[in-house]
């Protein structure tokens, strides 16, 4: 199963744009095994350097998680002023805690202008963003979060422990 | 399974304690029915959960979604309660087995449904057919192309 569409400048992403591994992971921002995935992904990226390129893109499951889609929003308000990785990476340090005012209060130790903040959290164009995200996610095959696509492939293997880093490194070989 | 263009079987089935719920009520919509092993088993519950959070696609394309399994009625009460979901799940609880049976999709062996997906047309028509391997979540994307190839022939039906 392929990625659709493919990473455009619409994503979010971290890491040099020709990496030889380009890795997309599509997450909810409430959900345990992405909160699990996190730190993981954090290391694989250190350890990785400029061989990767990652991806979020939003995978909100908001029936069962009721802060998902208002994390992930703000995630996007966040981008607005320069910062997504910053909240994306300070709401999985704090995803037992996702209340509005636990976004606002992020936002507030990210230093961002709150106000706009507040507003464009509300704003029609990011819940839009957000579920196009989920809507590419469908269409690719998500069955569920986090879900992995490597140079646009669907990964159906374990990313515990260094799994995925290993699965990373004989893909690097082969290019 | 049944194949692509064969009448889909009539069937009746409660979806709750005292209300049952037929395919032919759906005629002039298109129906996704998804079989699945168990009520609360951790794919089953992914796979759900996750056809729950697409409702609105599957109903922009004219379609509905029913889950079919083998749980009894208050076991599908029980479940869909727990986990919040906006579809009904129909009991092939007595005789069991019976409707999975006709579709081709009973798993003798362990007395469950296997995991399989059908996409039947307003006509009561099967349009597409799949059967994931029992410990796989397929997700949608092969429902939503269905769904979508079902747009374009109808399109082309009237451009012709």
């Amino acid at each position: 199963m392929s990625l659709r569409p493919p990473v455009s400048a619409d994503d979010h992403s971290s890491g040099k744009n020709d990496a030889p591994i380009e890795l997309v992971e599509y997450g909810d921002y409430e959900c345990p095994h992405c909160g699990r995935a996190y730190p993981i992904l954090q290391k694989l990226q250190h350890k990785m350097g400029d061989d990767l390129r990652f991806i979020f893109r939003n995978f909100p499951l908001a029936e069962m998680h009721p802060h998902a889609i208002m994390a992930a929003t703000a995630a996007e308000a966040a981008a607005l002023q320069g910062k997504f990785w910053e909240m994306h990476d300070i709401i999985f340090e704090h995803q037992q805690e996702l209340s509005g005012h636990a976004l606002i209060d992020f936002a507030e130790q990210l230093k961002l202008d709150v106000n706009k903040f507040a507003n464009d959290i509300r704003s029609q164009a990011l819940a839009d963003k957000v579920e196009e995200d989920f809507e590419s996610g469908m269409r690719s095959g998500v069955n569920g979060t986090p879900t992995f696509f490597i140079n646009g492939v669907k990964y159906e293997g374990s990313w515990e422990d260094e799994d995925l880093y290993e699965y990373l490194q004989a893909v690097l070989k082969d290019i | 399974m049944l194949s692509v263009g064969s009448k889909a079987p009539e069937f009746s089935l409660y979806a709750t304690p005292d209300q049952k719920i037929s395919l032919s009520e759906f005629r002039g919509k298109r129906v996704i029915l998804a079989f699945y092993p168990a009520d609360w088993s951790p794919v089953c519950s992914d796979q759900m959960a996750l056809y729950n959070e697409m409702l609105k696609y599957f109903h922009k394309l004219n379609a509905e979604l029913i889950g079919v399994s083998v749980d009894g009625k208050w076991c599908h009460m029980a479940f869909s309660h727990d986990r919040n979901l906006h579809f009904p799940l129909l009991a092939d609880f007595e005789p069991k087995g019976e409707v999975s049976e006709k579709y081709g999709v009973y798993d003798h062996t362990v007395g469950e449904c296997k995991r399989a997906l059908y996409v039947i047309d307003e006509e009561g028509v099967v349009r597409w057919a799949y059967l994931s391997p029992t410990g796989v979540n397929p997700g949608a994307d092969g429902i939503l192309n269905a769904l979508e190839e079902m747009d374009q022939v109808a399109e082309n039906d009237l451009n012709n």
